[in-house]
């Protein structure tokens, strides 16, 4: 039932190919991307791989479905993996690296300085792009170990979408800029032969942010520059390093996304960005795809079957005696007023679209009583409404027959909801599509409820590898 | 009600949808609202189905009754300027500035300097008063950073007050802190009926509170009706399933034998959703905050759906 031309991407030739080291899973937050690279990790181990998961900021939930309380910036290896394989997973911790880094490559005196400076401490904690940095530098440490043939990156929530790509840069602009240099220079010279360097703009720069930042603040931003200094050529080498890496062969960008027009239209971003960064973009894993195995039954039939038997009663109407055939093709003809009056409105003694706003918001206010009284009138507690004519209340005694015609009303109900959804999951879907037909794309079927253990994760797994067809959304 | 309204919650929850939604309610009877974005996503242009803002306060809706909401896509770079200029007389210096990537840097490597900018333009407008000594907008409503660093975000002026010890910068982080933990300001998160946004959000109050941050109401953003129970899906088993296929082929359903078990099927998932937010408003109900919930707009979120989101919101007391 995919439209797109490319057809679907095939998760498991994917994990099981030797040459795949790294997989990369980016998207827009709230896409269910750290569970999708939880759940790869799982996959590829049980299909015999040494895999490592590297999270950047999982919910405590993911980690502990991986049977581990607190992930942090060691891989820990992940128990009651089946297989031959070995899976290990960590937690990014951006202070801890930012530190060992500074400690690996810079003597003890001198680290001690950078570690203390207060710009240091606020930099490596708190600064939007510390992370992004520090997770491409913990991307190149745990690849040049060696020790694991597969590693699983979550990246980072970004404000702008692909920031991780854009660290290196970043940093080696600001590392080749004047300005860095024009910091460095007072503490470097030791305010000594240096005056010459202080060139007009000098001055009035350091002046200008020495009253802005007050005198401490840049005098601890130029003390740090200083100590720094040995240590960002290395910063750049490994940051370029690692970002060649990625567009090596050896790694595979997946986009993930939920069939959602905001979500959607993210990874249609990140996609062209992959592509304008010679990233190799494997595909589009597609989370939280409804289907149904009853799609046959369209929503606006299964409406006007649901009202027809909310209002039998009512009318005394004996349905066993009417033509199927002729009743059905009533159904059809009201198809055509469902979406403005939301079904058969007019003979109900009730307009739908204006006191529906007024009952939703009545809904909205009264959902806490709803769930104790819902048994008795499941109709009139209904939530706040998706279409008209979804959550009609419908009054009539509650009799043994009549529970059946409810029940049967309530399944169609669900069912018309259930199909809009999926018609609106598929116009997102088309729409990507038509704007990326040369991206392959997984669906994974929605689950109902959230993921809490390594079973949940082989679940998303299977239906990730599942792929192109989510069950019977044909 | 507070004057500075901030909108944060979980990616996906629909923050951005919400904030216009709550900019719109407040701007009813001729009052005026600001809306503010802050991460440089252009959500809110996208949804009024406008082009990307320019630097500028401008019109983008109006509210029944009357009342204006304007939007505002805050630029750190554009206000670091603003701010030179507006303090320092700095115009022809910030350029300079800028091309030796000093602007640069403090906007974008610099710790906080760019949160505070962006938090100092906000409340700039909150107190911005025109010429009749009446404040320009009756309130900003900001789409800020989501749960997991808006405590962050909204505190970095504590830290960069201790930073900067000394100076404007100082001066200025001190004056937006001010305005962020006094009643003026409410910090609402989103969350949707799922167990991750709602342990987040639960985390993310536990936060605010840490830093004394003013909490404001919780959103349920995407509720969905309910239309049956667990007891209602079980009962069906036996002679009910075939009474349920005779009442679907009564009416007017075709081949209903095969149809019983899938919409049983979607039936139970359905009544397994239920019973796992009936947990999940249990888990939001011990926070002791204001819920407000608002429906799933079934057509996807576009203007319509806006207003009507809007229109809830008034009707759950916003604005009075």
């Amino acid at each position: 039932m995919t439209v797109d031309a490319a057809g679907a991407l095939a998760i498991d030739p994917l994990l099981d190919d030797a040459g795949t080291r790294i997989i990369v899973c980016c998207g827009s937050g709230g896409v269910g991307k750290t569970t999708t690279a939880a759940a790869l990790g799982v996959r590829a181990a049980e299909r015999g791989r040494k895999v490592v998961v590297l999270t950047i900021d999982p919910a405590r939930r993911l980690a502990q479905s991986m049977g581990i309380d607190s992930l942090d910036n060691t891989p820990r290896r992940v128990k009651d993996v089946e297989g031959e394989g070995e899976l290990h997973a960590m937690m990014l911790d951006m202070k801890r690296t930012f530190d060992e880094i500074v400690e690996a490559h810079a003597d003890p005196e001198r680290a001690k300085a950078i570690l203390t400076n207060p710009f240091y401490q606020s930099l490596s904690a708190g600064f939007a792009g510390t992370q992004e940095y520090m997770a491409m530098e913990k991307l190149g440490q745990l690849r040049a170990r060696d020790e694991w043939d597969l590693i699983v990156v979550d990246t980072p929530p970004s404000r702008s979408a692909l920031d991780f790509l854009d660290a290196p840069k970043r940093l080696g602009s600001f590392l080749d800029g004047k300005f860095i240099k024009l910091l460095m220079a007072p503490a470097k010279m030791g305010g000594r032969a240096g005056m010459k360097f202080l060139n007009v703009g000098m001055s009035m720069m350091t002046g200008t942010l020495g009253k802005l930042l007050g005198g401490p603040f840049l005098h601890d931003v130029q003390t740090f520059v200083a100590a720094m200094d040995t240590m960002f050529g290395g910063f750049r080498t490994r940051a370029d390093a690692t970002y060649r890496l990625l567009q090596a062969p050896g790694t595979a960008f997946l986009v993930v996304a939920a069939p959602e027009r905001d979500a959607l239209r993210e990874a249609a971003y990140f996609v062209e960005r992959l592509a304008a960064d010679d990233m190799p973009l494997a595909g589009l894993v597609l989370n939280r795809v409804h289907g149904s195995a009853a799609a046959r039954l369209s929503a606006e039939r299964a409406l006007a079957a649901a009202e027809s038997l909310e209002e039998a009663p009512e009318e005394g109407r004996v349905e066993s005696t009417e033509d199927p055939e002729e009743k059905r093709a009533e159904n059809l003809d009201e198809r055509g007023i469902v979406d403005q009056e939301g079904g058969k409105a007019g003979g109900r003694g009730s307009s739908v679209s204006s006191p529906e706003a007024a009952q939703t918001v009545k809904n909205s206010k009264t959902v806490k009583n709803s769930k104790n009284s819902k048994d008795v009138e499941p109709d009139k507690t209904a939530g706040p409404v998706e279409t008209p004519g979804l959550s009609e209340s419908v009054h009539h005694a509650p009799s043994a027959d009549d529970s059946v015609e409810r029940l049967t009303a309530g399944l169609l109900r669900l069912h018309a909801e259930r199909m809009q959804v999926l018609a609106r999951e598929q116009r997102t879907r088309e729409r990507f599509a038509a704007l990326h037909p040369e991206v392959r794309v997984a669906e994974v079927a929605a689950l109902p409820g959230d993921v809490h253990d390594l079973a949940g994760l082989r679940t998303i797994g299977d239906r990730l590898a599942a792929g192109g067809s989510p069950v019977g959304s044909a | 009600m507070s004057r500075l309204q901030v909108v944060s919650g979980k990616g996906g929850t629909g923050k951005t949808t919400v904030a216009a939604a709550l900019a719109l309610a407040l701007a009813t009877e001729g009052r005026r609202t600001l809306l503010v974005e802050v991460e440089g996503r252009q959500g809110i242009a996208q949804l009024f189905e406008t082009e990307a803002f320019p630097y500028e306060e401008r019109k983008i809706a109006v509210a029944p009754g009357g009342g204006e909401v304007y939007a505002l896509a805050i630029d750190a770079e554009r206000a670091l300027l603003d701010y030179l200029q507006m303090f320092y007389k700095l115009g022809g210096a910030g350029r300079a500035l800028k091309k030796l990537g000093a602007i640069d840097f403090a906007t974008t490597i610099a710790p906080g300097v760019r949160d505070v900018l962006l938090t100092g333009k906000a409340c700039e407008a909150v107190r911005r008063k025109n010429k009749q000594g009446a404040y320009a907008y009756d309130y900003v409503v900001m789409d800020a950073p989501p749960t997991g660093r808006i405590t962050r975000f909204l505190n970095v002026n504590d830290e960069v007050a201790g930073l900067a010890k000394i100076g404007p910068i100082h001066n200025q982080a001190q004056a937006v802190m001010r305005v962020l933990k006094s009643p003026e300001t409410a910090v609402h998160l989103v969350t949707l009926l799922e167990e991750m946004p709602v342990q987040e959000t639960v985390d993310g109050i536990a936060e605010l509170r840490g830093a004394e941050l003013p909490v404001g109401k919780v959103i349920v953003n995407m509720v969905r009706p309910h239309v049956l129970d667990e007891a209602a899906v079980r009962a069906v088993t036996g002679d009910r399933r075939k009474e349920v296929a005779k009442t679907l082929t009564r009416a007017g359903v075709t081949g209903s034998a095969k149809l019983v078990t899938p919409l049983l099927e979607q039936a139970a998932e359905h009544a397994e959703r239920v019973e796992l937010e009936r947990e999940q408003r249990a888990v939001l109900g011990t926070l002791g905050l204001t819920t407000y919930e608002l429906p799933l707009i079934g057509e996807g979120m576009d203007l319509a759906g806006l207003y009507r989101l809007a229109s809830e919101l008034r009707e759950l007391g916003v604005g009075e």
